[in-house]
């Protein structure tokens, strides 16, 4: 345990020890057991099924698309996939949950021990376990603030499909926490399996938390409930990690509970012991028969997986020769790397990553796109790297006309030509300016006798008497000959 | 010519397709016979109209000369257990009074394909957990049989009672059931007609209430072996809506019924030789050991080791199940809802009012069973039970073709007899519940008659999917019984 992920308190250093359960909506036209539509922001039960209704007599039949999601991740996650796993009731009371019980699977999950690999802010990399994923249904929604004397219920989304993917306690950090759920989030979007829209809700986090003395066995722990947001459970996670070191170095215990963050205080506290004082009751779905998989149709769905985001960046990293943290990123969004690839194609793929990544995910940031809707195609953006390439225009120039291109959507020769922006490589052109400059600033060129950096100065001077289309290579070797060095 | 109401299935379909009767004279003909019998409240909900539009569409038909199927124009009666569209579907509890499902159940629109017409909707015992029908939120259904020289009513056994009451009364030319643990077979014996519960998986659960998942299964209730062979036909087959029902071929059931048992296996389990069970039931077990042996079967004993448990363990999976598949009555949704500002204390308030005590009582063995540090010394154990006894048919079946046991130990009783008392009660089912546990087809054929007048069935339990030799066995029965007794006051 390397000495930065300690947590310091007053009395000495606690290890933070965490755990997520990571609830994703499988991405699927129809619901886990009923033939119900899953698009979300339909009318309120406007979707709902007999079957997800609970209507007396109705039976789940499971939905083939669903199971195939589920085992599509578990290999995406290097999982064993079970071939034969079971269905259990969950059963509580709630009037969001019709049938009095979800369908979920308690002991025998049809995923199995997996891995993710973070990607640390420095390059570096950490295995982190997957312990099991498992299919289930999700709930419908309760709507407490629309009727002042009664809750609405809205069944649209009851009986979609999740799939519960558990971590083992490997994390030691909310930065590791959030990469975590970044990178499962990556590779569920990369395999198309989760769109990972947490806004929306379409994955959801439970934080296990809990600290200790190093070397010590594991304390107590608690569960924050549904983290909508990377941020949150970051911000969760610290301030849990907080209070509970606070508790403990008081001489407090921590109680086992379940907690809520309230994200506009910044805070966790604790669910009424009602809401979570439950006793399952799980057993066999008997309505259901257990599942069972044919290997081969596994191998199939194996077989069709895309390039995965470690495969991916390791690729660039070799291939393009990146820098780990670089890599990371394109690969992150496999529409990115995808981008990057048809811009790096024949071009200088350092360049063309610095493009991507400075400078178009800056402006999408900006502009609240992606580059599903980049204004500048993979095409144009080469087309502009190729024109800094064949010294056209300079890096400088190209930054300006790339903001006009991003704004106009034209091509960056278009720009250039309409705006005059060529950069000038005349060395003829340049020493007659650079003369000028020197002849007009005589105390520089002392100061650069003493100098040689204040050589800096004086292309700054040129490049601004040429609204910066001087080619700065040409200008430096100009100012070296007037200027001696 | 015979009373319409007189006729079996079989007659009645030859009848129509010979021109002697009209579907219109059936239906009419038992709509009176209902209306004259409401004293044994078989039925929750009557459906006079229905079943005279039913009659009239299956006469147009067969005027075009295009017959449905082979239950054109033939009026049946439904346990109130199955989901009938437009038509209230109670499961006899008041949680559900008014409850008029969007739907339709596999099993009743099989009927209704083959031409069948809905004559009412019957009583049974609340969410079919009961074995005398007393629990109905509709009330007790009155069984057509007296004991001679006591005019107390006798219970009709259940949970299928008004099914079995309506048949034997000769009110519904056929009637359907549900069987969990003997729901269809003890009633049968009960009433002196058949009873048949079929293979898990050959009748579709879709669209019936459920009361325990893993036995629930429908199945013809009717006054010959032929006829429930006829009616099995129309119902039985795969359903890709329930995960459960097995797509299986269905043959034709009534095609084989008079081959005879010549070198048939019959099975005869040393367990089911019970302490305490009356003399004349245990005598018409061996008159139908004879009856077979007469008839050229060849007699196999044979030992069901896991016997005893099986009671102990259906009443911990079934209620189990209960426990869970009835949560969904809440006050939500449909049905009852007894306001209240508070959520706890509306599901508390409706489901205190809504189920009776026995399914209160059911409920609270399930959620005691499957809770936390119960559940393996319960509901685990009762799972294992399960598999060895159904290990004891399998091993057993590979020696024998069926097995005969009888089917109730006890005629049926006067209400209050037993029924206050529900270990007694449970009791009742001793003889059918291991084919439940065990998914296998059985089927109850009355056979004679207790000393005291109502009639005794016997049972006969069959290979999986094998209903067909099972119904042949169940012919050769009903030949020797010449069974013709009828309940006292009705008929001639």
């Amino acid at each position: 345990m390397s000495e930065k992920l300690m947590v310091e308190g007053r009395t000495g250093p606690w290890e933070v020890i965490i755990g997520l359960e990571v609830h994703a909506q499988v991405i699927s036209e129809a619901k886990l057991f009923s033939g119900a539509s899953t698009a979300f922001g339909a009318a309120p039960n406007s979707q709902v099924s007999l079957v997800d209704a609970a209507m007396p007599g109705m039976l789940p039949v499971i939905n083939r698309r669903c199971v195939e999601q589920a085992v599509r991740t578990g290999l995406a996650l290097g999982a064993e996939i079970n071939l034969m796993s079971v269905f259990d009731r969950k059963n509580y009371f709630y009037p969001d949950l019709p049938a009095g019980y979800q369908i979920s699977q308690f002991s025998r999950p049809i995923v199995g021990a997996g891995t993710i690999h973070l990607d640390l802010p420095d390059g570096a990399t950490r295995a982190v376990g997957v312990t099991r994923l498992h299919l289930e249904q999700d709930a419908g929604k309760s709507i407490h603030d629309r009727d002042p004397s009664a809750t609405l219920v809205d069944l649209n989304r009851s009986g979609i499909a999740l799939m519960e993917i558990v971590s083992e306690p490997d994390l030691r950090s909310a930065e590791e926490a959030g990469a975590y759920m970044r990178k499962l989030r990556s590779i569920l979007r990369y395999i198309g399996t989760c769109d990972g829209n947490m806004a929306e809700g379409s994955m959801r986090c439970d934080a296990n938390v809990s600290v200790r003395r190093p070397g010590e066995s594991l304390g107590t722990r608690t569960e924050t409930k549904n983290l909508n947001s990377v941020r949150f459970l970051m911000r969760a996670i610290d301030y849990e990690v907080q209070r509970q070191i606070a508790v403990l170095e008081d001489g407090g215990r921590i109680v086992q509970e379940t907690r809520l963050f309230d994200s506009a205080r910044g805070e966790t506290r604790p669910m009424r012991s009602k809401e979570e004082a439950h006793d399952y009751r799980y057993f066999p779905d008997p309505d259901l028969l257990p599942l069972r998989l044919d290997a081969d149709w596994v191998a199939a769905i194996e077989a069709t997986l895309p390039e995965l985001p470690d495969a991916k960046k390791a690729r660039f990293m070799a291939d393009y020769d990146l820098s780990a943290y670089d890599a990371g990123v394109l690969v992150a969004e496999r529409a990115n790397a995808d981008y990057f690839e048809a811009v790096a194609k024949g071009r200088d793929a350092k360049l063309a990553a610095n493009w991507v990544i400075s400078e178009l995910f800056g402006l999408l940031n900006k502009a609240g796109k992606s580059v599903l809707d980049t204004p500048v195609s993979a095409a144009a953006l080469g087309g502009l790297v190729d024109l800094i390439g064949d010294g056209t225009i300079s890096g400088r120039i190209a930054k300006d006309v790339f903001a006009e291109m991003f704004e106009s959507g034209k091509d960056a020769a278009t720009i250039i030509a309409e705006k005059g922006l060529e950069q000038v490589s005349d060395a003829g052109a340049i020493e007659k300016i650079a003369d000028q400059i020197i002849a007009a600033n005589p105390g520089q060129v002392a100061q650069y006798e003493k100098n040689p950096k204040v050589i800096g100065w004086f292309v700054g001077q040129i490049m601004k008497a040429t609204r910066g289309q001087a080619n700065p290579g040409v200008v430096n070797q100009v100012l070296l000959k007037k200027l001696g060095g | 010519m015979t009373a319409p109401t007189e006729l079996t299935i079989a007659e009645a379909r030859d009848a129509l397709a010979k021109g002697d009767l009209s579907a219109r004279d059936l239906a009419e003909a038992h709509i009176k016979a209902i209306e004259a019998a409401r004293d044994l409240n078989a039925f929750i909900t009557e459906t006079p109209e229905r079943a005279l539009a039913d009659a009239e569409a299956a006469d147009a038909r067969r005027a075009k000369g295009e017959p449905a199927g082979a239950l054109d124009g033939i009026p049946l009666a439904i346990k109130d257990l199955f989901c009938t569209e437009g038509v209230m579907t109670s499961a006899g509890s008041r949680i559900l009074d008014g409850f008029v499902p969007p739907y339709e159940s596999t099993i009743t629109a099989n009927l209704w394909r083959a031409g069948a017409g809905l004559l009412g909707k019957t009583n049974l015992d609340e969410f079919a957990m009961g074995s005398s029908n007393v629990t109905s939120y509709a009330g007790p259904v009155v069984n057509p049989w007296r004991r001679a020289g006591d005019n107390r009513p006798l219970v009709p056994g259940g949970s299928s009672g008004g099914s079995a009451a309506a048949v034997a009364a000769r009110i519904a030319l056929g009637a359907i059931g549900t069987d969990t643990g003997g729901s269809i077979r003890q009633p049968a014996a009960f009433c002196g007609i058949v009873g048949l519960k079929p293979t898990y998986g050959r009748c579709s659960r879709w669209g019936t209430v459920v009361f325990a998942s893993s036995l629930d299964q429908a199945g013809p209730m009717t006054r010959s072996v032929r006829d429930a062979a006829i009616m099995l036909g129309a119902m039985a087959g795969p359903d890709a809506r329930d995960s459960t029902c097995v797509d299986v071929p269905v043959p034709d059931y009534e095609a084989g019924l008079d081959a005879g048992v010549k070198g048939l296996r019959v099975g005869i389990p040393a367990e089911y030789r019970i302490d305490g069970t009356p003399g004349e039931i245990v005598a018409l077990w061996e008159q139908g050991v004879a009856w077979l042996r007469e008839q050229g079967a060849e007699i196999v004993d044979i030992s069901l080791p896991h016997t005893s448990y099986a009671l102990p363990t259906y009443y911990i999976v079934a209620p189990a199940e209960a426990s869970s598949n009835l949560s969904r009555y809440d006050g939500v949704k449909f049905g009852l809802r007894v306001p209240s500002d508070d959520l706890a204390e509306m599901y508390e308030k409706t489901r205190a009012a809504g189920f009776g005590d026995e399914v209160k009582r059911r409920v609270l063995i399930g959620a005691y069973v499957l809770s936390a540090g119960y559940y393996d010394a319960y509901y685990l154990k009762a799972q294992r039970l399960r598999t060895l006894i159904a290990g004891d048919f399998r091993a057993a079946f590979e020696g024998v073709d069926v097995v005969l046991t009888p089917t109730a130990p006890s005629a049926a009783f006067a209400v209050g007899e037993k029924t206050d008392d529900p270990i007694a009660m449970y009791l009742n089912d001793v003889f059918t519940v291991p084919a439940s546990l065990a998914g296998l087809p059985a089927i109850s054929v009355p056979a004679g008659l207790s000393g005291d007048g109502p009639p005794l069935g016997l049972h006969l339990i069959g290979r999986p999917f094998d209903e067909a030799t099972m119904l042949r066995a169940a012919a050769a029965i009903e030949r020797a019984a010449a069974f013709s007794a009828r309940p006292g006051g009705l008929g001639s």
